[in-house]
């Protein structure tokens, strides 16, 4: 029964690292005023280059970088059309995330050929520093993310000048601009630093669990963290608890799927457990949230 | 006249939003074309390739050619192409949304290709349609139905005798007696891969207990991979990948593993013990020869895609794989495929679901 808990527990945290990546990434873009429905593709980018360029140049951290880069690329182009051109938040994020997957997989059919056969580069392995075993074995990748990115990125949006700018143009872009502050200066800083975080997160799959890329690799995540969001009241803490709360759902159904006395449930349902935990928590706890003032207005001097 | 400046700049931005749209559906369409295509065939040339000798063939493919099932398709018919026996182009991401009749229409017409290879799952109606407008054309498509005459031929992948010979393997080199297969959906196909796997690790140990995940969907390795260390955490440690995404956690865990669809030992090469694999290439050759002699029938294909006649393979065995293959196991493996060839033994075809853990039966 122990084992059983470690193991989920271990899984949890695996499972949770792209999606944490990806809540902090779109909490940024969301409390400066901007609903970034690119996240999908901009991790979808994040994995295919990224891996792309460690299978050519052989290295990992080369990788890494190529992702980060996406992720500028990615986010400045949705700052461009939402805060540049103020063209609508929805069809912009839908428009980037469709154009970030073409693009994608049209590179890989360029670039791999459209074979049978898989690529494949040594990925990320696991490590342990403490050498605790169990929950502690985690990607390098996990480590960051949860010790440094999640505390940092709540530090940086609380506490520093940086993120009192981004959450006065989020919610009182005029006010914010009366008070000196550069309102498309900032939300173009603050999608173009969730589209890093984003990306990032999507190079996990290919650089760290699997060491391949696949079309569809992504499978909707970018969509959960979206929800993930919103459960989160757009803090940093609570959305990361929220990706800690589905992959343990998400951890758990995949164990009871293979334990005798289980395979009467259809596991369809088990499969949708996650997703209904988080309807459900959503329901509960998304009851009188408040938005960011300026959330999906673009901003105009008048 | 007067006009919002705003309404102007918003028109221009919605332009932007436009052409980023079209430049996705272009990257889209652009992208079946480019390789190994042999350029969009000129206005008559089924007469063109007539003097040449060499057979106008065209691939339609539901998904991507990246996806493994039509990926074999694609890959036989390449090699054709190779050969020099035919000309062959392909369109493929047809999807499900109720394209594959006109695109398949707009093939028929325009380029009038001898033969049509490709997947008919999910859009069975359409293409039985089309096939009957165009009775000159041999229509080949992977179905779960009957051949109709005069034109349309039916195949599917018929791997469930390598599939069995894999189990013996998994089953006999097991040390917890229990096995993991993780599979995209419970559908017929998947099924009796999966139902033969698990007859076969039953034949060489009667103890053996099976874990059975599908997740729900042909691709995400992510979600296959996390299935797959479920199944290594509930005790497997020889794991059938009918998915990508198995074989990479039993890289991470360093267990024994067994590949699906085409020889996948390059992608952790200590720990594919052999792959269940399915070529296409007996189908293609086979009607190939049936259009140029003129003798072409609707057809159930199905032969050409098992064992006897090379459709259905077990890939070479790894004797490198970790901790070695027991030479009495090769043995059995061996006579087991030498019985399925000379007909003596027949694999089971079992299309029911599994449940999630199939249990020894206790006696």
């Amino acid at each position: 029964m122990i084992a059983f808990v470690f193991d989920i527990l271990t899984a949890t945290i695996r499972n949770a690292t792209p999606l944490a990546l990806g809540t902090i990434g779109e909490t940024y873009a969301e409390r400066s005023g901007v609903l970034n429905l690119g996240i999908e593709g901009t991790m979808y980018a994040g994995a295919f280059f990224g891996f792309a360029t460690a299978f050519w140049t052989g290295s990992l951290e080369l990788g890494l970088l190529a992702a980060v880069l996406v992720g500028l690329v990615a986010g400045g182009l949705m700052a461009f059309l939402t805060v540049t051109l103020g063209a609508n938040q929805h069809v912009s994020g839908l428009g980037l995330t469709l154009l970030l997957i073409g693009v994608s997989e049209f590179g890989n059919r360029l670039a791999f050929g459209g074979g049978q056969s898989l690529r494949r580069i040594d990925p990320y392995p696991l490590v342990d520093p403490l050498e605790l075993g169990g929950p502690f074995s985690q990607y390098a990748l996990t480590y960051v993310t949860f010790l440094a990115f999640v505390p940092l990125a709540w530090w940086v949006l609380m506490r520093t000048r940086f993120g009192l700018a981004i959450r006065a143009v989020g919610e009182d872009p005029e006010a914010a601009d009366a008070a000196g502050i550069s309102v498309f200066r900032t939300r173009y800083a603050a999608l173009m630093v969730g589209g890093v975080l984003m990306a990032v997160g999507g190079a996990f799959f290919t650089l760290a669990a699997l060491g391949s890329f696949t079309l569809d690799i992504i499978a909707g995540r970018g969509w959960v963290v979206i929800a993930l969001v919103i459960f989160g009241r757009w803090g940093i803490w609570r959305a990361v608890a929220g990706a800690l709360l589905f992959s343990a759902v998400y951890s758990l159904q995949l164990r009871l799927r293979v334990t005798p006395g289980w395979q009467d449930v259809p596991f369809e349902l088990l499969l949708a457990l996650p997703y209904l935990v988080v309807i459900a928590a959503l329901a509960l706890s998304g009851r009188n949230v408040a938005y960011p003032g300026a959330y999906l207005k673009p901003y105009r001097r008048t | 006249m007067q006009r919002d400046p705003r309404a102007g700049r918003r028109s221009r931005s919605m332009a932007v939003v436009a052409t980023v749209a079209l430049t996705l559906t272009a990257c889209q369409t652009a992208a079946p074309a480019s390789p190994g295509s042999s350029g969009s065939a000129p206005a008559g040339s089924a007469e063109g390739s007539a003097e040449s000798g060499a057979l106008e063939v065209f691939g339609a493919f539901a998904t991507q050619i990246e996806e493994p099932w039509d990926g074999v398709i694609h890959a036989a018919l390449e090699k054709e192409q190779q050969a020099g026996g035919v000309t062959y182009d392909f369109t493929d991401d047809i999807g499900y949304a109720g394209d594959m009749e006109r695109v398949l229409g707009e093939i028929a017409a325009q380029e009038q290709p001898a033969v049509i290879f490709g997947d008919a799952f999910g859009n069975e109606e359409a293409v039985r349609r089309v096939a009957k407008d165009y009775p000159d054309i041999a229509f080949i498509f992977g179905s779960g139905g009957g051949p109709a005459d005069p034109n349309l031929s039916v195949f599917d992948n018929w791997i469930h005798e390598p599939a069995y010979l894999a189990g013996m393997l998994a089953g006999g080199l097991t040390e917890s007696d229990v096995l993991g297969v993780v599979g995209g959906f419970p559908v017929p196909e998947v099924n009796r891969i999966t139902n033969a796997f698990i007859a076969g690790a039953q034949e060489t140990n009667p103890e053996v207990e099976v874990k059975v995940t599908f997740i729900n969907s042909w691709f995400d390795p992510a979600a296959a991979k996390e299935a797959a260390l479920a199944q290594v955490d509930a005790g497997a440690d020889v794991l059938y990948a009918e998915r990508f995404g198995v074989i990479e956690a039993a890289d991470e865990r360093d267990l024994l593993t067994i590949g699906n669809m085409s020889d996948q030992q390059d992608l952790a090469p200590e720990n594919v013990i052999t792959s269940v694999t399915w070529n296409m290439t007996p189908t293609v050759e086979y009607v190939i020869d049936q259009v140029q002699a003129g003798s072409y029938t609707a057809q159930d294909l199905k032969d050409f895609s098992m064992v006897g006649k090379g459709g259905a393979a077990l890939a070479p065995i790894n004797m490198d794989a970790t901790g070695g293959i027991p030479q009495e196991l090769l043995d059995q493996v061996t006579a087991k495929e030498g019985a399925i060839r000379d007909g003596t033994f027949r694999v089971d075809i079992t299309e029911s679901a599994p449940p999630g853990s199939v249990i020894p039966p206790s006696e």
